[in-house]
């Protein structure tokens, strides 16, 4: 056992948080601290600024642009990234298709879309559920039926995701309605939002934001070249892409970054000193501390980079506390938490007006990624045996 | 940073898992032990003093081993998970660790090579009646008199008090502050009232009447050593806890999977094994909590006062949900003293009581709070 990182990793450490602290633009790291939607344009310019130094995709393979670091290191670039207030690079780039193509692709697809897809000059959506669709994913229905050189896609997809930036999307479709298993007649499909008969529709959230949309397909004519890997084995590639991850399901850097602020908050309402307000930032604080040092404990015990179960109990305990962190603010915020929409005209300072937002909005979390419920069923499964 | 316990605690773990595992594996041996004083098995004793695992966390000088509290945890955790009465944590890591932190050298070599031997039992007289884990002792005093010392007062909890051979008392000195000091067992004005714990263990009232006492080390004020001993206790009876835990849930697990309902087993059905996932979150975080503490306390003593809070605070969370979850989900089993697991929660609340509850750590942290922006483990 060792307390400390070693001098290499503390080094990179120090590394990391100068070049996040310096070299994102301060304006982008203010609006993630306040808690605002950023824009395309942020989320663009904040990945080209790490891609540049090399640092938006390091999981990906060496030759497109990886770093080949330790899953530790990989850890400490996450958290180290959270703790400054910059935005982690667009998920359904660098953490879901890039992979995807990197590990399944063609090499005509993998030179044509992981460059832009890491410098994110290609925004993608993820087309994976669909109204019918969502826990049990493989039951999903969009179809595309082969004619020719191309695929026909008619259905529809939801929740996707910031799709109203999105330039291409990456989509599960069904090619083999009569296969003996639902889950073995699905393919990966790559589509171009702008060819004809696709269209995006926007829903409104309980925050009053628009971040999620609705992607219908009406005979979508997508070239065959865009199937990824093998026809009717896109659940394979799904499963790989969803289990991808082991490094930075929990958001403890950023819980522990708002909750740190939140204290400023408290101070500023004047009930730090509050003695059931501060023994709900003590309790968050040992359960957060809990939380970072079982990640640690993942990331660095792990040489393989397989999938691991304890990624449930990261995604789990990491969203509950994360809304437990929005909770507090709404609690420190009073009354005038219900001034959301004030905007800088009301008295109420920003994040008072964010609060309330936040904290619905971030009901998502236990939501989205396999539900909190899906990850106990994979605890109780696949780590527990029952 | 490395969560893992090297090649040679390894082998200390399988060497103490056999040893204990062959007295405690069958639960009614424990019953068996439990039932009759002292409350723990002479025999067993002696074969962890024969393993070194008495004098672990003492130098080679004093007659210990000289390994360090990582050692010492994985042995607490591997007594927790058979929930091994023996009076490791009261006499080894509480009153030993006193003897090793203020006694004089003949006092350290005298005290603490008997007591790794196997041939003494510790005990720490420190709780006062009406006392809540302070560090200070209050209406026990020590006088000065003649060429000696007398303390007067009364003790109580005192873990494994009326079984020891020799103990460790908290007193207030003459001039104000808490002194430390030795008095045998056999001592004149010394009264001993043992009884058993809710989950098997001992502990006694014990009075003193002009008891005649030998200070340990200086007699000056102790209750910095005693705060951070305390502290460090805490941690290894994290550990132990820890321990008490994993085979909480297991054992949970075990019954889910076998325990037939409705024509089922009890895994059959959501609402159950959903908490037994939810446990296992519990046990997982804490186990990262106590494996950062037990490495504070082996590297970083100067953080170790808030690494025991902060383990203590989530520890009795953690053993609360992990001991009434296993309860309830084995339903009418599990109320009877006959099967293990209601043992188990009234194990993990013994320790609770008797090393700072939840209740205790969170007032702790909450004083603080304010002080720190954030909480970095990797600073």
């Amino acid at each position: 056992m060792r307390l400390r990182l070693s001098d290499e990793d503390a080094a990179f450490r120090a590394q990391m948080r100068e070049f996040f602290t310096t070299k994102v633009p301060r304006q982008i790291r203010d609006a993630v601290a306040a808690r605002r939607h950023l824009t395309r344009e942020q989320l663009v310019e904040s990945q080209q600024v790490l891609n540049a130094a090399g640092l938006a995709v390091p999981h990906w393979p060496v030759e497109w642009g990886g770093r080949d670091w330790t899953q530790l290191q990989r850890h400490i670039w996450h958290e180290e990234l959270q703790r400054a207030g910059v935005p982690p690079p667009l998920s359904f780039n660098a953490n879901m298709v890039g992979p995807v193509i990197a590990a399944f692709g063609s090499q005509a697809q993998k030179e044509r879309f992981l460059p832009p897809t890491a410098s994110l000059d290609i925004w993608w959506s993820q087309g994976f559920s669909e109204p019918d669709a969502g826990s049990d994913l493989a039951s999903l229905r969009t179809t595309a039926v082969r004619d020719g050189d191309e695929f026909v896609v008619n259905g529809q997809k939801t929740w996707t995701t910031l799709g109203q930036y999105g330039e291409w999307i990456f989509c599960l479709v069904r090619t083999d309605p009569d296969a003996p298993k639902k889950q073995m007649g699905i393919s990966f499909l790559l589509i171009d939002m702008t060819t004809p008969g696709l269209q995006v529709r926007p829903i409104q959230l309980i925050d009053g934001g628009h971040e999620v949309n609705e992607v219908w397909f009406t005979d979508v004519r997508v070239p065959a070249d865009n199937l990824v890997g093998e026809l009717n084995h896109g659940w394979d590639y799904a499963k790989f892409l969803l289990g991808n991850e082991r490094v930075g399901v929990a958001p403890v850097g950023a819980s522990k970054r708002v909750l740190a602020d939140a204290k400023g908050w408290a101070r500023s309402v004047d009930l730090l000193g509050d003695p059931l307000v501060a023994a709900r930032f003590a309790e968050l604080e040992n359960e957060l501390l809990a939380l970072e040092l079982t990640a640690l404990r993942v990331a660095a015990n792990s040489a393989d980079g397989k999938a691991d179960p304890a990624s449930s109990v990261l995604k789990l305990r990491g969203t509950q506390l994360q809304q437990d962190v929005s909770e507090l603010a709404v609690d420190l915020a009073g009354p005038a938490g219900v001034a959301s929409f004030g905007g800088d005209g009301s008295a109420a300072p920003e994040w008072v007006r964010m609060s309330t937002p936040v904290y619905l909005n971030l009901r998502k979390a236990s939501i989205y990624s396999g539900s909190n419920e899906i990850q106990r069923q994979i605890i109780a499964k696949t780590i527990l045996g029952l | 940073m490395d969560f893992t316990y090297d090649a040679e605690q390894v082998a200390l773990r399988d060497a103490v898992r056999a040893l204990v595992g062959k007295a405690y594996g069958d639960f009614e041996n424990r019953r068996r032990v439990v039932a009759a004083d002292p409350g723990f098995d002479a025999v067993l004793w002696h074969g962890l003093a024969e393993m070194g695992v008495l004098g672990l966390p003492f130098a080679e000088a004093d007659g210990g081993s000289g390994a360090g509290p990582v050692e010492v945890a994985v042995v607490a955790r591997e007594l927790g998970r058979v929930l091994a009465p023996e009076p490791f944590l009261s006499s080894v890591v509480m009153a030993g660790g006193l003897v090793a932190a203020v006694g004089t050298d003949a006092q350290r070599a005298e005290v603490l090579g008997a007591l790794s031997a196997g041939d003494r039992v510790l005990a720490f007289a420190h709780t006062e009646p009406g006392a809540r884990w302070t560090a200070a002792a209050a209406a026990v005093s020590a006088i000065r008199r003649d060429d000696g010392w007398l303390v007067t007062g009364t003790k109580e909890p005192v873990g494994h008090g009326a079984r020891a051979d020799q103990l460790v008392v908290s007193a207030v000195l003459p001039d104000g502050g808490t002194g430390l000091f030795l008095v045998d067992g056999s001592a004149t004005g010394l009264t001993r009232q043992g009884y058993p714990l809710v989950d098997g263990g001992r502990a006694a009232l014990v009075t003193f009447e002009g008891t005649p006492a030998e200070p340990l080390g200086e007699p000056s004020d102790r209750s910095a050593d005693i705060e951070r001993v305390l502290a460090g206790a805490r941690i290894i009876a994290a550990n132990e806890a820890l321990g008490a835990m994993e085979v909480a849930l297991d054992t949970t697990v075990g019954y889910l999977g076998s325990r037939k309902q409705f024509g089922v087993t009890l895994s059959h059905f959501q609402a159950l094994t959903f908490r037994a996932a939810d446990m296992y979150v519990s046990l997982e975080t804490t186990r990262s909590l106590v494996a950062w503490a037990s490495m504070v306390l082996a590297e970083a003593p100067e953080q170790v006062i808030e690494a025991g809070s902060r383990v203590g605070l989530k520890v009795a969370r953690a053993g609360r949900h992990i001991g009434l979850e296993a309860i309830q989900l084995h339903g009418g089993i599990g109320m009877t003293a006959e099967y293990s697991i209601g043992t188990y929660t009234a194990h993990l609340t013994a320790l609770e009581q008797l090393y700072g509850n939840g209740h205790e750590h969170l007032g702790r942290l909450v004083a603080t709070v304010g002080d720190h922006t954030e909480v970095d483990p990797l600073e």
